[in-house]
């Protein structure tokens, strides 16, 4: 006899009792997925599954373990229950472990509109058309796009989270992607990009054709890209890389990296730390959100928090464990890791959208960089230091002139977010994390 | 075989050869070229300590079975993680959808199991099998080292990982192969503070051993001083030079260098699909003729090395470069097939729920005859780079990147300042023929490297000797 989700949870918070535990959580995550991809018109790679992962979490008196596994068969869950409890007893007792203090008291998800029924009758026939389409669209843009790929991914979720303080709650979501990835050629050189569109409700997705050519645009434009001079100018970052400099203050703001002082952004609550034109919030509560749900990996209700208003640093994400760590409030941002442990994650963390569009922020640099990818992991983020590799379109005299890379940009997180002149108007929700275009004044760039 | 039957598979999941032929025959049964079923199972464990004391232990145990099916150039992929045949033969179905033209179906017959050529790591007592209390007695030593290090250092963090996988591949060409794979690890991280100045220090260690890994020069206190001493050793350092400069590399972990500007690029798949910098340089001149690269899987313990990749095969050295002329590419079984090439043993993936690709293993340069000290004696004015974070690459354009987390200027033959962290960024086909000194201290990293691609991340080690870089862009914020 097979088990629902939902039996097997409170079966393992009932084993985990009966063997000493004094308190636990279980979080099961059921995932089924589809994934096509397609190159020069034919399938390439097509793959299916459904796969679960559960991930328990006890406390004997104040000290903790945790265990994570695939098999949900009831034999190994007893074994793997009865090892996290040994384990429990020989780790340290930790003063601010243990479950929230307060769970959320309905689970209704309705109003998050985090599934899409109109899936259901999308068959396997339609989403490789559609994968097909976006290549296609790609591929005949431009016969410099002399090679290309197109995908579509599907995935539906089940979450369902139970704990010994009486709190069962679960929740279901679908989410897509139609992504195109153009190659585009000529004698000088080679250079790939690539647009998506994400979403969890099949009338949200962008078409096919408007991803494909959209990419190929993407693709073209940095061909015969060369370096410039070392220099110290203005740099514009699209919304997809903008997004990498919302995420660097995600985690200097996740109470983890705050409470190990492992933050650019610790001791700054109430302070200025951006310029003032700049707010970030983390909004569990929207609508569609790829980031959306009604609690948090650990059953504390999500909200919408501000974390920085007008360049004020207003609230750290939290866990319950931070938030006792830190004396603050849980937030609703607790996040199972994959070993079964909480950790800290963004929901919608996003910079709120300003008012000027990219082509005004752009027709404002005299002489400066358009960036439209980053490369490496050349970000410290405990001092802030930023130094990453680049792509971009110099603008001359307001205008998009030429393609650039082998560059380098470089500067201080600190520095940066105070240096944010314009916001733009065009965020781009494709995950978690999202961005419009950021005008920053000055940064180096490193070439020739 | 170098292992006794993986008992996991036959006893507690009660799997059969016979079940085995008939998985494959129905992966074939509308038609496929080929087909492969990839067992796993696979437990971790974990240990962090934290403000001197012991926050958590995890233990997790992963299960799955994967079928590829194969026809041209269309690949077909499902998995299950209930190893019953009814799940098992419903994934075969779905994989074997890619293929539209029907067969007999039926079972597939397979053969006594391979002999393998290597026993790269073979271990007494797998980690998994010890207790939690020696696990936590090595961080317990790390953690007071890095404390009595400097009194600047404030929050240390350190964390023991290890892993026991046992994997069973099973092919309709009649492979029939298996393998117990041990990793471990363990990482130290420290934050110093002084004057309200905060810096960071790193360091790990690891590889396809057991416990007795931390016993030698990769102990726990001597890793943890090093962790502390990069903290320290930061509070002092000035901002990073921006633009072209010489710069020498340190032996070991910069091989960093190799796996990003000429590694990825080399992956059959991409070049079988000409999306590569380097498609169609086979032959070519891409380096001076001080250097040699390879890829090399077959080195004992090592965190990058295999006794079989993940599609059966075993694992090889392969040339990549020659002294400076391209060679070779990293092939998994699909491009080698369609490439008509020779396999290398390079077919990986990170586990059941993937599909296998060209990844690297072991990727280094060979040792020079320069020794390290004449190398920096030679430089004017440059940057001395010794530990990096981490790297990427623009496979279609070439284009790299990776970043020094320990620098420093040399001057007039003088390693001298320590300087911030800051980017490299370089083009892969053209920067061997920048290397104009190469030292004769080949090393390999200390079992750290995670590489990622496609989304899958797999275990990987790198190497280098002591070398001089004519010109690279360094990207800091000093003009």
């Amino acid at each position: 006899m097979t088990l629902s989700l939902k039996e097997t949870a409170e079966q393992v918070v009932r084993r985990a009792v009966s063997k000493g535990a004094t308190a636990a959580d279980v979080f099961i995550r059921e995932e089924e997925k589809f994934s096509v991809t397609v190159r020069k018109g034919d399938v390439e790679t097509l793959k299916e599954s459904v796969s679960r992962g559960l991930r328990l979490r006890l406390f004997v008196g104040k000290r903790t373990a945790t265990s994570q596994t695939s098999d949900l068969s009831p034999a190994l869950l007893n074994t793997l229950v009865d090892e996290t409890v040994e384990m429990a007893h020989l780790t340290s007792e930790d003063a601010s472990g243990g479950l929230p203090e307060s769970t959320a008291s309905s689970s209704d998800v309705s109003a998050l509109e985090l599934l899409d029924p109109s899936w259901a009758d999308f068959t396997p026939d339609q989403r490789i058309d559609w994968a097909r389409r976006a290549e296609a669209a790609t591929l005949k843009a431009d016969p410099r796009i002399t090679n290309s790929e197109g995908s579509f991914d599907f995935e539906r979720t089940r979450t369902v989270l139970g704990n010994t303080l009486g709190f069962f709650g679960e929740y279901e979501g679908t989410s897509a992607s139609v992504v195109a990835m153009p190659y585009a050629q000529t004698p000088e050189g080679m250079q790939r990009d690539y647009w998506a569109s994400v979403s969890r409700f099949r009338s949200d997705l962008e078409s096919p054709e408007a991803v494909g050519q959209r990419a190929a645009q993407r693709a073209l434009r940095r061909l015969g890209a060369r370096k410039v001079r070392t220099c110290e100018v203005p740099v514009v970052f699209d919304p997809l890389t903008a997004r990498t400099l919302v995420g660097h203050v995600f985690q200097a703001c996740s109470g983890d990296a705050v409470y190990r002082r492992g933050s650019f952004l610790i001791d700054q609550l109430e302070k200025k730390v951006a310029a003032s034109e700049l707010t970030i919030v983390d909004d569990a509560r929207k609508t569609r959100g790829l980031g959306s749900s009604p609690f948090d990996d650990e059953g504390v209700p999500t909200r919408r928090t501000p974390v920085i208003e007008n360049g004020i640093l207003k609230n750290y994400l939290h866990s319950s464990y931070t938030a006792r760590k830190l004396r603050a409030q849980p937030t609703g941002n607790g996040s199972r890791t994959g070993s079964g442990s909480v950790g800290v994650g963004p929901t919608n963390f996003y910079l709120n959208p300003g008012v000027a569009s990219s082509e005004e922020i752009i027709a404002s640099v005299k002489s400066g960089l358009y960036v439209v990818e980053l490369i490496g992991q050349g970000v410290n983020p405990v001092t802030g230091d930023y130094s990453r590799g680049v792509v971009g379109v110099w603008i001359e005299n307001g205008k998009l002139a030429y393609p650039v890379q082998e560059v380098t940009i470089a500067g201080n997180l600190h520095q940066m977010l105070n240096d944010i002149e314009l916001i733009g108007n065009d965020v781009t929700f494709i995950g978690t994390i999202s961005a419009p275009t950021v005008k920053i004044r000055n940064m180096v760039i490193s070439g020739e | 075989m170098t292992e006794s039957k993986p008992s996991v598979f036959f006893d507690l999941y009660g799997v059969t050869t016979h079940d085995l032929e008939s998985y494959l025959g129905a992966a074939l049964e509308r038609g496929g070229d080929y087909a492969d079923i990839y067992f796993e199972h696979k437990i971790n464990f974990s240990i962090s300590l934290e403000e001197q004391i012991v926050k958590s232990a995890t233990k997790a145990v992963n299960v799955g079975v994967g079928i590829r099916v194969l026809s041209g150039e269309k690949t077909g992929y499902a998995y299950s993680e209930d190893l019953d045949s009814r799940s098992i033969l419903k994934a075969a179905r779905t994989a074997a959808f890619i293929a539209s033209s029907s067969s007999a179906g039926g079972r597939v017959g397979i053969d006594a199991p391979e002999v393998h050529e290597h026993n790269l790591y073979s271990v007494p007592l797998l980690s998994t099998d010890l207790g939690i209390q020696d696990k936590i007695a090595l961080l317990r030593e790390a953690d007071q080292a890095a404390r009595g290090f400097d009194a600047r250092i404030h929050q240390v963090q350190t964390s023991y990982i290890d892993e026991t996988k046992h994997v069973l591949i099973v092919t309709s060409n009649g492979k029939y192969t298996w393998d117990l794979q041990p990793l471990v690890r363990l990482n130290v991280s420290c934050i110093a503070e002084e004057n309200g100045k905060r810096q960071s220090g790193y360091q790990g260690a690891g590889g396809r051993r057991s416990l007795d890994i931390f016993r030698d020069e990769l102990n726990p206190t001597a890793l943890a001083r090093e962790a502390a001493r990069l903290a320290i050793l930061q509070l002092s350092a000035i901002e990073a030079p921006a633009g072209p400069m010489e710069v020498v590399l340190g032996n070991g972990w910069p091989g960093i260098l190799l796996h990003e500007a000429i590694g990825h690029g080399l992956e059959a798949d991409f070049n079988r699909k000409k999306t590569s910098a380097f498609s169609g340089l086979i032959g070519q001149s891409v380096g001076s003729e001080l250097c040699t690269v390879v890829d090399d899987g077959t080195i004992p313990f090592r965190r990058g090395s295999l006794n079989i990749d993940d599609e059966g095969n075993p694992t090889k050295q392969t040339v990549l470069i020659e002294k400076g002329v391209l060679r070779g590419y990293l092939q998994d079984h699909l491009s080698a097939k369609l490439m008509n090439a020779e396999l290398t043993g390079n077919g990986r993936r990170q586990g059941y729920d993937h599909i296998p690709i060209p990844r690297m293993t072991n990727t280094f340069m060979m040792a020079g005859e320069s020794a390290p000290e004449d190398i920096i004696r030679s430089v004017k004015r440059g940057l001395y780079a010794v530990q990096f974070g981490g790297g990427q690459v623009d496979i279609t354009s070439g284009k790299f990147v990776f970043s020094a987390s320990e620098a420093y200027l040399i001057e007039d033959g003088k390693v001298t300042a320590p300087i911030k962290g800051a980017t490299l960024i370089g083009d892969g086909p053209t920067v061997l023929r920048e290397v104009n000194m190469v030292g004769n201290d080949l090393k390999l990293d200390q079992g750290v490297g995670i590489c990622g691609k496609e989304g899958q991340m797999i275990p990987v080690s790198v190497g280098l000797p002591t070398i001089k870089i004519r010109e690279i862009t360094v990207g800091g914020t000093e003009k």
